[in-house]
């Protein structure tokens, strides 16, 4: 709760580079198939390194979603 | 009355209870003489006006039996409405701490955010209340804050055990395959540490099964408990039953005794242990055990037993059965339903107080439409 939700790159620190883009994380995607997590690139077919499907899922978001224990 | 068949024995009911005012009689159908009528005005020439001293001679309050978690006791002499108000009491308005707050981060397994909040909102606490203050919705606990909010962390990850065969059982493949309510984290804020100490907040059982993860799920997310009372959500409810029967009172008709050869269908109409049955084949009521009796009606369905027995109970003899689940101990449950009690006569005296006084200065003036404004009780 402390930090702002969805921001969880590890870099810039102390914030003093001005219009440095926010380094890019890997983004990491679960096969639909087997579950192996994978990353997508640009230019390279979309295919499984474990078992070669072609079907990938985006992972849950890390924001903080809030409900009442009702 | 038909009380000359009872045997002389050293566990007897007080006489008392043979008093046929006290009695609702039981019938095959029907009951009958379900008001009390030991009030002002119904019985001509008797003084029934309220008096403390018979009251506190007619009060009576025993416990039966006590074990770690639940209370059988006897509360007897008083009114239904007053037994009747500690029993609701008890469920609905003796506070305890619960979840009501969650916060995800995030939450892959197959049991959806909203459904496993509600089961996180309904783990009973060891947390005593008396240390916990309401959350108001103005003022300064209307803000979070260390004297009304415990914060506990919930994060757990299901992974799989290294280099196990895949026939072994699921226990021993995966880690973390049971997400329970031991795995709750306590994280002290503020002076908590030290106000805490000596009894750390944690669920009164670690057993109790949240959800299920496979190897890759996770599970992470910070929970906030509050105090509250049952009345606004079950979860708060610091009892699991609360609740009382009238206790029971057999009556045998001595003009027709039971014959000796039906002795044994009479007592399988009660409860065990009701009906004793000496060796002549004389059938006795045990009345320290008339109690156990459920008053099931199945000796009125039988002819032969006709205008041999009564079944009766006895009107203000209430026998309670509190079971608790939370922070109170058995019983501590009835003295707090006591407190709860006193602070609401307190607030309804302040406010009759207050009316008689505003009445005796202004009397036209007390409010404009003659109603008094009352506190919340």
């Amino acid at each position: 709760m402390n930090s702002a939700p969805g921001t969880n790159n590890p870099s810039n620190p102390a914030g003093t580079q001005h219009f440095a883009p926010p380094v890019r994380q890997e983004m990491e995607y679960l096969c639909a198939d087997c579950g192996a997590k994978n990353e997508i690139r640009s230019r390279e077919p979309i295919r499984c390194r474990e078992c070669g499907h072609r079907i990938m899922y985006k992972k849950r978001t890390k924001r903080m979603v809030q409900f009442e224990a009702r | 009355m038909a009380t000359s068949s009872r045997h002389a024995s050293s566990s007897k009911l007080p006489e008392s209870v043979y008093n046929p005012r006290r009695h609702v009689g039981v019938h095959a159908e029907w009951v009958s003489d379900v008001s009390s009528t030991d009030y002002p005005g119904h019985y001509p020439n008797e003084d029934h006006s309220w008096n403390l001293e018979k009251f506190k001679k007619n009060l009576q309050v025993k416990v039966q039996r006590l074990s770690q978690r639940s209370i059988e006791f006897d509360l007897v002499g008083v009114d239904a409405s007053i037994a009747n108000a500690f029993r609701r009491i008890l469920i609905a308005e003796v506070p305890t701490i619960a979840i009501e707050h969650v916060y995800v981060w995030n939450n892959t397994s197959v049991i959806h955010d909203e459904v496993l909040a509600q089961r996180l909102g309904l783990i009973p606490f060891n947390i005593d209340p008396a240390l916990v203050e309401y959350r108001t919705p103005t003022g300064f606990n209307a803000q979070p804050n260390d004297r009304n909010t415990l914060v506990f962390r919930l994060a757990v990850t299901c992974e799989r055990v290294k280099n196990t065969k895949k026939d072994v059982k699921p226990s021993e493949q995966y880690i973390n395959e049971y997400v329970k309510s031991g795995d709750l984290v306590w994280v002290p804020q503020g002076e908590q540490e030290s106000v805490f100490a000596s009894n750390p907040p944690a669920p009164t059982n670690k057993e109790i099964v949240l959800a299920k993860l496979r190897p890759g799920q996770e599970i992470d997310m910070e929970l906030h408990a509050i105090k509250g009372v049952g009345k606004e959500h079950a979860k708060w409810s610091p009892v699991a039953t609360a609740s009382y029967r009238l206790h029971p009172l057999i009556i045998l008709n001595p003009e027709k005794p039971i014959p000796p050869h039906l002795a044994k269908k009479f007592a399988s109409c009660f409860s065990p242990g009701v009906v004793t049955i000496d060796k002549d084949g004389e059938v006795t009521i045990d009345e320290r055990n008339m109690r156990k009796d459920s008053v099931s009606r199945e000796v009125l369905r039988h002819k032969e037993f006709e205008g041999s027995v009564q079944l009766r109970r006895i009107r203000d003899w209430f026998i309670f059965n509190v079971e608790s689940e939370g922070p109170y101990a058995p019983e501590r449950l009835f003295l707090e339903s006591i407190k709860v009690m006193r602070d609401k006569i307190a607030t309804i005296k302040a406010a009759a107080e207050g009316l008689m006084a505003s009445a005796d200065a202004e009397p036209n003036l007390a409010n404009a439409d003659g109603d008094v404004e009352m506190g919340e009780a």
